[in-house]
């Protein structure tokens, strides 16, 4: 069993240590793949000198798709089996990969995501932050048929069905509530489970308010696209790797 | 008799448009533009010289459209003409950009498996 852990930096200088080595305190076993997306501060100098992990940087700032979409390549080209994607600003903790893993490992989902709202312990986002988390589950819910809590939380664990089938035609803005929709309409199964979040420690949001208005706006086009489209959509079609 | 005497207005415009298409054709020549991002300007100005020289041409567009006012279907065909273009460019933008992306992504993974240089 290949595990890889992907975290995502994008000028997380105040805490992408921390959070590389909780990794590596709790998931030993894992390689852990950082991808530094084009950060302009120290974040690039630090992850030269840690030892023992992988790092890619990536010429230009390609946004968290992007960056995300890298690891999975890296993923496929590589080898592995499992993955999770751990946030770089410490807001995702280390230690309740174990669990996310669970199901991942015992094949009873090919996607877990962590989700606040569940037992709504820990960090719960701002009020307007909610409030559009909150608009997206209601139409996850309606277009899915399935009640998703958090459908934005990008604190998840995958097997290799799900990467090979997501890497072939990534969402690179905000991809977390599509990736969703992509896997639901291959029929592949989808579980949650209950985490505690922090509070970001460091960095900016890749999201701020206003662009969280552009955040709505693009992730509801896009599903509402891909739902007119229907379920023949060619470039989501599985790949033949998967298969074996 | 005529029913289109010549205006200045219509030489002019004969005048521009074939020069236009000359610039689209010299840009082409110095490979200033690919072909392919041409086609379109080269059509258009085809359309406007037509349009410039055989003035009824305007008069059939209007009565078969029903607009009673026939400078409104110059407009109609510009603006139909520039909106082509502008997503002739979206799409020719969105296709770069995700090809930028896969070799920024191609690279930066090339870069992270050659083992580092000792100095």
């Amino acid at each position: 069993m290949k595990l890889m852990v992907l975290i995502p930096a994008f000028n997380e200088e105040n805490t992408i240590v921390t959070v590389i080595e909780e990794t590596k305190k709790h998931l030993p076993e894992a390689d852990i793949l950082v991808i530094n997306d084009g950060s302009t501060d120290n974040t690039k100098k630090i992850l030269m000198q840690s030892s023992g992990i992988k790092v890619i940087h990536l010429p230009f700032n390609m946004g968290i798709g992007g960056a995300i979409w890298t690891g999975f390549n890296f993923f496929c080209e590589e080898g592995y089996d499992f993955l999770v994607r751990i946030d770089g600003d410490g807001q995702h903790q280390p230690s309740e990969t174990r669990r996310l893993l669970e199901p991942i490992v015992k094949g009873e989902a090919v996607l877990v995501i962590g989700s606040r709202f569940i037992e709504r312990e820990g960090y719960l986002s701002s009020f307007y932050r909610r409030a559009g988390v909150k608009l997206l589950n209601i139409l996850s819910r309606l277009i899915l048929k399935k009640g998703i809590t958090d459908s934005t939380s990008g604190f998840r664990a995958y097997n290799r069905d799900a990467i090979y089938l997501l890497s072939k035609d990534y969402p690179f803005d905000y991809p977390e509530p599509i990736e969703i929709y992509m896997l639901n309409k291959k029929g592949f199964k989808i579980k949650e489970i209950s985490i505690k979040m922090e509070e970001r420690k460091g960095g900016v949001s890749s999201i701020s308010l206003m662009k969280s208005y552009y955040y709505l706006i693009k992730v509801l086009l896009t599903i509402l696209v891909n739902f007119l489209y229907g379920g023949n959509d060619e470039s989501l079609s599985s790949d033949p790797h998967s298969n074996h | 008799m005529n029913p289109y005497p010549v205006t200045p207005i219509q030489i002019i415009s004969i005048i521009v448009s074939f020069l236009l298409l000359a610039i689209i054709i010299l840009l082409i020549r110095r490979k200033k533009i690919r072909e392919e991002y041409a086609i379109l300007w080269v059509i258009i100005f085809f359309v406007f010289i037509l349009l410039s020289i055989f003035r009824g041409l305007i008069d059939i567009i209007s009565s078969f459209l029903g607009i009673q006012y026939q400078p409104a279907s110059i407009f109609l065909i510009l603006i139909g003409s520039l909106f082509l273009l502008m997503l002739h460019f979206s799409i020719v933008i969105s296709d770069m950009k995700k090809k930028i992306n896969t070799l920024a992504m191609t690279i930066a993974i090339l870069e992270a498996k050659v083992p580092p240089k000792k100095k």
